[in-house]
């Protein structure tokens, strides 16, 4: 009932409902003249139709009165067991989330058994299978290509997960905390620190660093920079640091691009980026197929071809 | 409330009295009663019918078709097909079996059309020779007709039925009733576990059914339709057509007065009445009809069909086999009551010239409606895609620049294989130049979409980045299934490339 603030609806309900039933027990009181069993004279309405169809006024059946009360009877024992009088919640403490959640812990004892083969195999070993393949390209399909799009390569702030290169690692475990867990990972703004001017020479020296086209004379001060305010994290190499999710800066895989301007506003502006976590959305199971088939990825074992089927006209 | 006093007190004859024509016979009651209309329908609803048995060329036509109608409700389910049931509704994987084809919930259409063609059916027989569907192919006639064939064999025929139900109950009728339900209930069962048998394999159906391990649907659409048929065939009868059916009253409505239909031919039959063989009726100034009410003890629904074409008749024919004999017997010609239209009857037609009135502008119209929804029908299934493909463009990413300044667009094919061997799947694009389509890696060589299945598979577009202005570009995306006997189905899906700026 959070979408009704104010208690004034709950007694708008409670008043409608109650009003309504005894509107019916009303109706059926002031009725009760037609309704008894013995009338001397059926009221003829007049109306004749094909010479002989003539329309009476002839009481409700007996058995047709009884099902009336009993709707009203249910009626009560309906507001007694259910939430239906206003915001009262009813004795059997029904909801339907509550409902929604069982239904969907039927679904998943429903597909223990699918599932239950690949508890004792390895991620590797499970990546290797074709079946828990199909299964873990559907899960990644509806729960991950919405961000890492549908071939798993990303775009634009959202991690490509095809390149053998791990913000936060690439072993089955990490992979596995990745998705269970989600991560954040946070670059922080420099704009208070660093130049403008300062920061394009750190992201010449960083394009350097990839073995991109770099202005050699800037590269110089950009290493004292980089030195000065990146090292911390980025290492003292650039290859970054997997425990704190930050990237390596000499792989030439750009999360937000490699021109100068992002990277200067990426030092600037800094960023922020997240994985929500799945725990509360997916099964440990379909983790662990869906962590195999992302390790799969960039660990295939003969899986993976080039992309076939190619054709052009 | 409507209430319809008819004329027709024969089957609940009482004193008569001297009240209006509309009104009905007064029935005896032990309770002073307020509405005797009320009271009149009740107890028709009430009054058990004991149909005659009979014997004739439509009772023969009858039994042809509640043979052939339930050899093929009974028969269906067991035949195979390719290794499978031949006719199987898979409701929990909304698959469809029909012989060589499996259609899907997205071919509803077909059924939508198939209902058409009933009712379009239906018009025309009616329009043609009235209740024909109600007199031999509804399965309320046939069910009724094969219990009541149960009944004659187990309690003899109207006459020993009536005794023995007047009778105080005794060892015997217990037996006899007993027996009557027995074999009653096995065939309602072996109907309902048919039924069901039409949703899940019925083969396996029997095992489980031994084993009573049964889905709890299964075992109540079993029940159900058990419970129904047994009900509806051994009790409600009639009652069905007469106070539920609603193809009845619209059936009724259908009729001209060029239709074929059950006639008493008042015209030659009247005056009625009872007379001796071997004296000169028409001398004596009578009609064929001997008022032998044979016509009345065959009916299934208790009408008189001498009182004129009524909404409770059936058409099936009882009284026309029944009278034939009758007038047989008395060396008169048939078909004092006969299949023929009203306005045979009343113009003297003879039978020839009611056949060409069959041919009217309102028979030709639903004959050629007809036959053109019956051809686009079966055009349409005989040509229907067994290959379809949705496109789902990615959202997340509309395009990327990758190296080698490439556009890249991601999309999602929903593909369908509606045929039941696995197709393998090529993928191509047109529309701009030098647009190619790959499979993601980790989609592996093959594609392959299995037998009667769906799958979504990502594909890659890519194109040149120089050569296109930024913005969307129309493209085509041609996907051909290859099956293994060397069959080829072609989808071609428009959808849009998008190229950043």
């Amino acid at each position: 009932m959070s979408d009704f603030i104010n208690s004034y609806w709950s007694h708008f309900i409670i008043a409608l409902a109650v009003g309504g039933l005894i509107f019916c027990l009303w109706l059926l009181y002031s009725q009760r003249g037609w309704l008894k069993s013995h009338i001397d004279q059926v009221e003829d309405t007049g109306h004749v139709w094909d010479g002989n169809l003539r329309e009476l006024n002839n009481p409700i059946p007996r058995w047709w009165v009884v099902m009336y009360i009993l709707t009203c009877v249910f009626t009560v024992g309906y507001w007694y067991l259910y939430p239906s009088l206003g915001s009262i919640q009813g004795a059997l403490g029904y909801s339907s989330a509550a409902q929604v959640k069982q239904e969907l812990d039927a679904l998943r004892e429903q597909v223990k058994p699918i599932f239950a083969r690949y508890q004792g195999m390895s991620i590797p070993e499970i990546a290797a299978d074709t079946e828990a393949r199909g299964i873990g390209q559907r899960l990644f399909l509806n729960h991950c290509a919405q961000c890492h799009s549908s071939d798993a390569r990303g775009g634009a702030g959202f991690p490509d997960l095809t390149d053998k290169d791990w913000l936060y690692g690439g072993e089955p475990e990490q992979i596995q905390t990745t998705i269970t867990k989600g991560r954040h990972g946070v670059m922080p703004a420099w704009n208070g620190q660093i130049k403008p001017d300062e920061a394009a020479d750190i992201a010449q020296y960083v394009r350097s660093l990839s073995g991109l086209a770099a202005d050699a004379l800037r590269i110089i001060p950009g290493k004292r920079g980089f030195q000065t305010y990146c090292v911390a994290c980025h290492g003292v190499d650039g290859k970054g640091n997997q425990a704190l999710g930050a990237p390596n800066l000499t792989d030439d895989v750009w999360l937000y691009g490699s021109s100068q301007a992002s990277i200067v506003d990426t030092i600037l502006n800094g960023r922020e980026n997240s994985m929500p976590a799945q725990e509360n959305i997916l099964s440990e199971d379909q983790i662990r197929i869906l962590t195999a088939w992302v390790w799969g990825l960039s660990n295939s074992s003969g899986t993976a071809g080039s992309g076939a089927a190619v054709s052009a006209r | 409330m409507l209430e319809t006093p008819s004329e027709d007190t024969t089957a609940n004859a009482g004193p008569a009295t001297d009240a209006p024509a509309w009104q009905p016979a007064q029935i005896s009651r032990t309770r002073p009663e307020p509405s005797p209309h009320l009271e009149k329908a009740l107890a028709d609803v009430r009054s058990k019918i004991y149909p005659r048995a009979v014997t004739g060329i439509f009772a023969r036509w009858r039994i042809i078709m509640v043979v052939l109608t339930q050899l093929i409700f009974y028969g269906l389910p067991w035949l195979q097909w390719n290794g499978r049931q031949a006719v199987l509704f898979d409701l929990g994987a909304r698959k469809f079996y029909l012989f060589g084809m499996v259609l899907w919930p997205q071919d509803v259409i077909y059924l939508a059309v198939l209902l058409v063609i009933s009712a379009f059916s239906l018009f025309l027989f009616t329009a043609i020779a009235g209740r024909l569907f109600c007199g031999y192919a509804c399965p309320q006639t046939v069910y009724t007709e094969i219990f009541m064939w149960v009944e004659r064999r187990i309690e003899g025929d109207r006459l020993a039925r009536i005794r023995l139900d007047e009778q105080p109950w005794s060892w015997r009728k217990l037996r006899i009733k007993a027996a009557k339900h027995i074999v009653w209930i096995l065939i309602a069962w072996w109907t309902g576990s048919t039924f069901i048998g039409y949703f899940s394999p019925i083969r396996e159906l029997g095992m489980d059914l031994l084993n009573l391990s049964l889905g709890p649907w299964q075992w109540f659409w079993m029940v159900f339709y058990a419970v129904a048929t047994w009900g509806n065939a051994g009790f409600l009868r009639e009652a069905v057509c007469k106070y539920m059916c609603p193809y009845a009253r619209f059936q009724s409505v259908m009729v001209d007065n060029d239709t074929m239909v059950v006639t008493y031919d008042y015209v030659r039959g009247e005056p009625r009445g009872g007379r001796s063989r071997k004296i000169d009726h028409k001398g004596a100034g009578m009609g064929d009809c001997v008022d032998c009410s044979m016509c009345v003890q065959v009916c299934p629904t208790g009408i008189d069909i001498r009182d004129g074409l009524q909404y409770m008749c059936i058409g099936c024919g009882a009284c026309v086999d029944a009278c034939d004999q009758v007038m047989d017997k008395m060396h008169y010609d048939k078909g004092l009551i006969r299949y023929t239209s009203a306005n045979a009857i009343e113009q003297d037609l003879d039978q020839s010239q009611v056949r060409k009135r069959a041919v009217r502008p309102r028979v030709l119209i639903y004959t050629a409606l007809l036959v053109a929804i019956v051809g686009v029908f079966l055009y349409a299934l005989t040509t229907r895609d067994t290959l379809r493909v949705d496109v789902i463009r990615d959202r997340g990413v509309l395009g990327r620049e990758v190296a080698g300044g490439v556009i890249e667009n991601i999309y999602r094919l929903q593909v369908m294989n509606a045929t039941e061997q696995p197709m393998q799947l090529t993928v191509s694009a047109g529309g701009l130049p030098d647009v190619s389509v790959t499979l993601p890696e980790q989609q592996g060589d093959s594609l392959t979409i299995e037998a009667a299945s769906n799958r979504l598979v990502p594909i890659v577009v890519h194109a040149p980045a120089g050569a296109l202005a930024s913005g969307l570009h129309e493209i085509e995306l041609d996907v051909i299934g290859r099956l293994e006997d060397g069959s080829v189905g072609v989808a071609t899906e428009r959808t849009t490339f998008f190229v950043p700026k």
